[in-house]
């Protein structure tokens, strides 16, 4: 199933800040802060609504990959 | 000669002939004594001719605009006096460490501040150099006649596209009101120098990166396709802000250098009566005037006196100043204001010669016979 | 990896940004370029002009013509760009002390010339760069470093002050609502002439912490909590108004654009 795949969500720990504003808004709980990062503590309940991602300040969660 | 050609104009006018021979395109200012008939022309003749004129909300702006605008590639100028000239200096350092051509005109007036609006003056000397902070390059040439003035503004607008920098036109009220008979030279006899454009292609180019020994780095203009950053901060050779100082020496340095290194093609003067000279007036702009005919009336007293007369103020000609000084036995810089040519003068020639300054503050023009009492002082 | 958008459209090698943890200026920045994305635009003929402040920081990050000018003269160069070349989309951003403050004069002026120029304002009531200062848009009361026993000065409604300098389109929104900042700035661009987003952004690091307002999601949530539609807002009395930031498209009209008006000038010879 590639288009779930393109969709999943994605972290970019190196840019994440852990301001933790993807964690308060995220619907389903997905996310949590570990060690100063936000990290995906339950993917099976996302519902990739894109909250995280319009909120994130520093592009550090985002669904889906790059389409190449 | 043709005769439609020669022409009656005051020097604000020439200002705007000359500029637009030059291929100025684009003018913003802000009305101040006595340099406002350069945008009244301005205004008048761009839109006649494809240009684009706007009358901004303040003098900041309109050095603002000036810079935008030739980042799009338009050949852009404002005018200015003392008040507004001061007023600018933030975005003349921007242009200058930005390195975008444009053309700003201070049309000197008795300062400091508001000062004497419609009298004569030249106290921007120092201004036009140090006004902005930081170390920076920075051109300014002074006419002294209208038709100079037309030859100073083409002049103005090719060295600041060659040399990537804003070039300052000191012009003084006297120059500026002044009416003269001058002949505008045919379009194909005058010399225009357009900004070095990249050969690179767009993912290629490097904004302030400099090739084959030269100082200068190609310009794009914003819509050809190559995006890339433009900031005041100090910049890598993308344009990109950056705090290592190697990269803050190295562009500050190279700034210095383009101008510093090339000033024997940058400079112009002229000299008059120097050959024989035992003393030497050092004036620019509208004093100069007065002083060309106080050495006329010492030659006539068989007073060897002869007049060098910068015409480009900044860089100064150092070198020419230099052997002057080694060849006459006095030197005196006549101007209007307090001694700042004098300053530089003194500082190149005072090891070869004595430096003596003469100088007036209250807004009346120094006459020829004053001059030549003061010669026959010295 | 970055996102897609973030990949088509930022310098991501100067990514991440310098802006501190929890700042909202991250998001309006991807508001803008998804508006950008939205709309199709010619990425080449898009130049992008900042002030000085930590909005203004924004311009480097993306990739167009970009131009990081100097404190609160964003719009005047930008003026001269679109002037010069009306083909161009111009797109300022801004801060509240840079277009409010030192820039005041060139914000109200480019709104009554209703140039085409789309200004967005990051306004996060404070001077961030230098340190947390008191702004032309810190609540009464509210500290700063300048401002120790709290700002006496009154608040600038910036979207008012552009509305009645004769700006054609005016919105606001805040960082917890980025659709409504990319439907505004969407709409904003589109808009032939003037245009004025106020994006109301947080500042945890100083305006938050000089004001006791909690972490970055204390400062989201009293967003979400405090802002109102504009068609709600109407039904409401002044005193139900108090500290609510109304949101939303707040004045549209039409008026002949400057750069238009200046070509009808030249064809007129």
């Amino acid at each position: 199933m590639p288009k779930k795949t393109l969709k999943q969500l994605q972290v970019n720990k190196e840019w994440c800040k852990g301001c933790g504003i993807c964690v308060a808004f995220c619907p389903r709980d997905v996310l949590s802060i570990k060690d100063g990062k936000v990290n995906i503590e339950d993917i099976d309940s996302c519902i990739e609504c894109g909250q995280c991602e319009l909120r994130c300040p520093d592009y550090a969660i985002y669904l889906g990959g790059k389409n190449k | 000669m043709k005769r439609g050609n020669i022409k009656l104009m005051q020097g604000n006018e020439a200002c705007v002939e000359g500029a637009i021979a030059a291929g100025m395109r684009f003018y913003s200012g802000y009305p101040i004594t006595p340099s406002t008939e350069i945008a009244e022309i301005s205004a008048a003749k761009l839109p006649r001719i494809g240009g684009k004129f706007i009358q901004m909300e303040d003098e900041i702006a309109s050095i603002g605009a000036v810079i935008g605008a030739s980042l799009t590639g338009l050949k852009s100028m404002t005018a200015t006096s003392g008040p507004g000239f001061s007023l600018k200096q933030e975005n003349i350092g921007y242009a200058a460490m930005a390195e975008v051509p444009c053309v700003i005109v201070d049309v000197q007036r008795g300062g400091p501040s508001t000062g004497l609006p419609t009298s004569p003056a030249q106290g921007d000397v120092m201004q036009a150099r140090w006004g902005t902070h930081g170390d920076h390059p920075i051109i300014a040439l002074s006419p002294y006649s209208v038709k100079e003035t037309y030859e100073i503004t083409i002049e103005a607008f090719n060295l600041s596209e060659r040399y990537r920098t804003p070039v300052i036109i000191l012009m003084d009220e006297v120059i500026a009101h002044m009416r003269e008979k001058i002949e505008i030279p045919d379009e194909n006899e005058i010399e225009i120098v357009d900004r070095l454009k990249p050969k690179d292609k767009a993912e290629d180019y490097n904004p302030y990166e400099i090739n084959d020994g030269d100082l200068v780095p190609a310009m794009a203009s914003f819509g050809e396709g190559y995006r890339y950053h433009v900031t005041g901060l100090v910049h890598d050779i993308n344009g990109f802000p950056t705090n290592d100082s190697k990269i803050a020496e190295s562009l500050i340095n190279r700034l210095t250098k383009k101008v510093e290194e090339n000033t024997q093609d940058i400079v112009k003067y002229d000299e008059y009566f120097l050959e024989d000279a035992e003393i030497a007036l050092i004036a620019y702009g509208g004093t100069a005037r007065s002083v060309k005919s106080a050495v006329d009336m010492a030659r006539k007293e068989n007073i060897k006196v002869g007049m060098f007369r910068p015409i480009t103020i900044w860089p100064s000609p150092e070198k020419q100043i230099l052997e002057l000084a080694k060849t006459v036995k006095k030197i005196i810089v006549v101007e209007m204001n307090l001694g700042q040519y004098y300053l530089e003068v003194d500082r190149i020639a005072k090891k070869s010669t004595d430096v003596y300054k003469y100088g007036r503050v209250n807004g009346e023009l120094i006459t020829p016979d004053e001059i030549l009492s003061y010669i026959k002082e010295v | 990896m970055p996102s897609q958008i973030v990949d088509d459209y930022f310098r991501t090698n100067s990514l991440p940004h310098i802006w501190c943890p929890g700042c909202g200026n991250g998001i309006v920045t991807r508001s803008i370029v998804k508006a950008i994305d939205n709309l199709k635009l010619d990425r080449d003929k898009i130049c992008i002009v900042s002030g000085i402040g930590c909005s203004s920081r924004a311009s480097g990050y993306l990739d167009f013509n970009t131009l990081h000018t100097t404190h609160g003269r964003a719009l005047a160069f930008a003026t001269g760009i679109k002037m010069a070349n009306p083909n161009l989309d111009v797109i300022v951003i801004t801060g509240d002390g840079d277009s409010a403050a030192i820039g005041g004069n060139h914000l109200i002026h480019a709104a009554r010339r209703n140039i085409d120029i789309t200004t967005i304002v990051y306004n996060n009531n404070i001077y961030g760069m230098t340190g947390g200062q008191y702004s032309p848009t810190t609540p009464r009361g509210d500290k700063g470093t300048t401002a120790p026993y709290g700002n006496i000065d009154t608040q600038f409604d910036l979207c008012d002050l552009t509305t009645s300098a004769g700006a054609t389109y005016v919105g606001r929104s805040t960082v917890f609502n980025p659709k409504l900042i990319v439907k505004l700035i969407e709409e904003g661009i589109k808009n032939k002439g003037f245009s004025f987003i106020e994006t109301v952004t947080i500042c945890p690091t100083y305006y938050g912490r000089k004001n006791k307002k909690g972490n970055a999601v204390d400062m989201m949530k009293f967003l979400r909590d405090q802002s109102i539609s504009i068609n709600a807002a109407k039904k409401l009395d002044e005193d139900k108004l108090k500290g609510k930031i109304i949101v939303g498209e707040l004045h549209k009209s039409i008026r002949p654009e400057y750069t238009e008006e200046y070509k009808r000038l030249v064809n007129s010879f």
